[in-house]
């Protein structure tokens, strides 16, 4: 069970891969689910240039180990990983990464999917976005719908 | 004397006072020109009383807290040495 935070760009297939051949016997998992956020170059109908992540440091690695921690209580699975960026980040960069290892599919794509919920009602990341004139903070009601 | 220097009279066994390590993130550190702090507060006080001194105001709802890196809530508690948090509704993913 690893948390990353990544100040630079990162290719999630990769560490995807990289991860799975250092921590997972070939013939021990069944399903892999994965999940790939990725900066867009819109919002709320505005282009936008860059992203700035700000982050708890500390504490945001802690509350994404507890909510790897809970998923483990509700789902059997051999492995989950979570990377996300943090600083500069512009369009088509990829900003987050779960994946969740497991038997059978069920627990795996479960799993990712609460971890990715989670992460994002509770693991203090904040994005302020730079538009053409401006910058602003995004708003907790848009984020979680997108 | 305790009570008149008090940062000094603090160093001393039997003080009142405490000090608190005050961090504010994004929206609010850039509205409060606040990125982190260290205060004096009296014993026996909670997390809205931390922000009643940084700021001079009662603590929004729509705020969220850490003491020491835990989500806290307005009545928590905070000890000498505690690092309490305070940040908008979170934004990653």
């Amino acid at each position: 069970m690893t948390v990353q935070l990544k100040p630079k760009p990162f290719d999630p297939f990769r560490l995807l891969l990289q991860y799975q051949e250092s921590r997972l016997a070939p013939g021990s998992y069944g399903a892999t689910a994965s999940f790939i956020g990725t900066m867009r170059d819109f919002n709320q109908g505005d282009s936008v240039k860059r992203l700035f992540l700000e982050h708890y440091p500390g504490m945001t690695e802690r509350e994404l180990e507890k909510i790897i921690a809970e998923a483990r209580q509700r789902w059997a699975f051999l492995e989950a990983l979570v990377a996300h960026r943090v600083g500069d980040i512009f369009p088509g960069e990829p900003i987050v990464l779960v994946v969740v290892w497991s038997v059978h599919r069920g627990p795996a794509f479960d799993a990712c999917r609460y971890i990715m919920e989670a992460l994002k009602s509770r693991a203090p990341f904040w994005k302020k976005e730079k538009l053409p004139h401006k910058e602003r903070w995004v708003s907790n009601d848009e984020n979680l719908q997108n | 004397m305790p009570g008149i220097f008090v940062s000094e009279a603090c160093q001393f066994e039997g003080c009142n006072f405490m000090t608190i390590r005050v961090r504010l993130f994004a929206s609010l550190s850039e509205q409060w020109q606040i990125d982190q702090k260290t205060i004096q507060l009296k014993e026996g006080q909670t997390v809205a009383a931390v922000w009643r001194e940084i700021t001079g105001e009662s603590l929004p709802d729509s705020i969220l807290m850490a003491v020491n890196m835990e989500y806290a809530r307005p009545d928590t508690p905070v000890k000498a040495g505690d690092e309490v948090a305070f940040f908008p509704p979170v934004t990653g993913g």
